[in-house]
């Protein structure tokens, strides 16, 4: 029964799937008559204006496009035109260093906060004022002070996915069932040792879900700050070929960004479920 | 005195209420237990049994007294003093093995891994769970989770045991099993063992001493009753004890009715001389816990409170 639901459920994916792309193609493909112009004139024009093609690039068209980056993802032809594989390794490495630099304060602070209420208390103000900054609002400070774009992105990506991190480890720590913590301290269990071996494995299902929010954050983040500071990575890609007018190379990478997301939110829930245990 | 193993000497504990005023829920308790004594605490909720066994186990501190145990005041958790948890609280991503493991490396640090598992694989053997010690908490039934906390508990050899109604979320006839395996441990072992529980049969069959709390807040320790019934009693034939039905009558007495009033009639209650009830003796007998006999019942003779 369930795979013939999961089944039943595929079919109706590429069903969807296929009526999508053939929508799709059927609104921009070209319709209007080839008007009659010098053929000069009608190169200098294009497509768009000669046979009344849409400026929408069809399914094939970005299929066809999608094609070559595929075939070449890591040629390298100077600033302004690289691989798209390069590209989104930029992205990948920016996003993981910030993340991780989150991932090594927000986890530790968290453990102290959720440990002692007088900490939590005294932080809360801060906390709240601080975590609905837009991570964007951060990059003119950064860019002043770190005075280097690169590391500045990563700042932004350090500071924005750090508080659902925070928040969630917090609440895991804090929120750990007393009875737990009363077995420990009837066996007169030392509190470092208590840490790792009551309150983290019982606060990790949650310290793992804020991880798997924060990543999300990041990955949406990214892509506007790399738009901010330029040079490489997948959203100074998509705005530098808004630039170029190809908007078949934006819809690819559109796509790409789309699926790494996935790839990374995947990750995460596999160590959420390595982490989560049943009662 | 030597044989007070454990005493509880004038231990209050109170709450700040609202606007000021604060609520009590016992003051001015004593009760002492010799070595390897069984005893229960009978009462009704809110009269601050948990709140005795906490403070017993050195979850929770007396707001005043003290609690001396083998000639020391506690301060604190021991290892010394094992608690039965009520929702047995085995740490879930661990197994059963990790779970007793967990408990004995905790008090013999510098055991190895073999030591350690070879002697949490004993007291695993002790509860009957041979074969489950590779499986997590969820996948026990109720009982074989209590059985968990039970060797938990057992492994670290400790000098008493301490037990909030350890079986009072189990059905009847898995409370049977594991009212019976307690029995024999703490017999086996010589553990001194405090019970809380609300069930009067359980106490009747387990307890040397039943300690009856009257309703809190303000709640006191009315009596310490004498369990007449042998000490090497059977479960199937405890009720045909002439003693049993007076016994058990005296505690249901006390839980419907004399657990709302006694306050009210006995003004002169002393807390420091709780009344010892000896069934079956010739004339209740109302001592002070000082002078201390032991009863013994000679079968035909009349059964019965004789008061």
């Amino acid at each position: 029964m369930t795979s013939s639901l999961r089944f039943r459920a595929g079919l109706v994916s590429i069903v969807l799937l296929a009526a999508f792309l053939g929508i799709w193609h059927l609104a921009t493909r070209s319709t209007a008559p080839v008007a009659t112009m010098s053929p000069e004139y009608a190169k200098l024009m294009g497509l768009t204006a000669t046979q009344g093609k849409s400026a929408m690039p069809g399914p094939l068209d970005v299929g066809a496009k999608l094609w070559e980056h595929l075939k070449r993802p890591f040629y390298d032809n100077g600033p302004n035109d690289k691989g798209l594989g390069i590209q989104l390794a930029y992205s990948i490495a920016r996003v993981g260093t910030g993340y991780l630099l989150a991932v090594l304060v927000a986890i530790p602070l968290g453990f102290l906060i959720g440990m002692s209420p007088l900490l939590s208390k005294a932080l809360d103000p801060f906390i709240q004022v601080l975590k609905p900054i837009s991570p964007l609002a951060w990059m003119p400070l950064a860019l002043y002070t770190i005075k280097d774009s690169s590391v500045s992105a990563i700042f932004v990506i350090f500071i924005c996915s750090i508080w659902p991190m925070l928040l969630n480890t917090v609440f895991g720590v804090a929120s750990v069932r007393k009875e737990w913590i009363n077995v420990a301290r009837t066996l007169e269990v030392g509190t470092i040792r208590r840490a790792f071996t009551v309150i983290l494995p019982a606060a990790a299902p949650t310290i793992l879900t804020g991880m798997r929010i924060s990543i999300g954050i990041a990955w949406l983040v990214i892509v506007a700050a790399e738009m901010l500071v330029g040079g490489t990575g997948i959203g100074y890609f998509v705005w530098n070929e808004w630039n170029n007018l190809s908007i078949t190379n934006v819809i690819i990478a559109i796509l790409l960004i789309g699926i790494v997301g996935m790839l990374l939110d995947q990750i995460l829930a596999r160590f959420t479920r390595m982490v989560t245990f049943p009662e | 005195m030597s044989d007070k193993f454990i005493s509880i000497e004038g231990i209050a504990k109170r709450y700040p209420g609202a606007a000021g005023a604060t609520t009590t829920v016992f003051e001015n308790l004593w009760l002492s237990m010799a070595r390897g004594e069984f005893c229960c605490v009978i009462g009704h909720s809110g009269c601050g049994k948990t709140t005795v066994l906490n403070i017993l186990a050195g979850l929770d501190a007396p707001t005043e007294g003290a609690v001396i145990v083998d000639g020391q005041a506690i301060s604190g958790t021991s290892l010394d003093r094992a608690v039965i948890f009520q929702s047995h609280a085995l740490l879930p991503w661990r197994t059963v093995l990790g779970n007793v493991a967990y408990a004995v490396s905790s008090k013999w640090r510098s055991w190895d891994r073999a030591k350690v598992k070879a002697h949490a694989q004993t007291f695993i053997d002790l509860v009957g769970l041979t074969g489950s010690e590779h499986k997590r908490p969820s996948e026990l039934s109720g009982g074989m989770k209590q059985r968990v906390g039970i060797a938990r508990a057992l492994s670290i050899t400790p000098k008493m045991m301490l037990m909030d109604e350890p079986f009072s979320a189990l059905d009847a006839l898995t409370r049977g099993t594991l009212q019976d395996e307690v029995r024999r441990i703490c017999l086996e072992t010589g553990q001194t063992a405090f019970m809380i529980t609300h069930d009067v049969d359980e106490a009747i069959y387990l307890a040397d001493k039943i300690f009856l709390m009257t309703n809190g807040p303000g709640a006191v320790l009315a009596e310490v009753v004498e369990n007449p019934l042998p000490r090497d009693r059977g479960r199937t034939d405890l009720h045909r004890h002439p003693l049993y039905y007076a016994l058990r009558n005296h505690i249901i007495d006390f839980l419907v009715t004399r657990s709302k009033t006694f306050a009210a009639e006995t003004p002169d209650h002393d807390p420091r001389n709780v009344p010892v009830v000896r069934i079956g003796k010739p004339g209740l007998s109302i001592a002070s816990s000082g002078e201390e006999q032991r009863q013994t019942w000679t079968p035909g003779t009349n059964p019965g409170l004789t008061a």
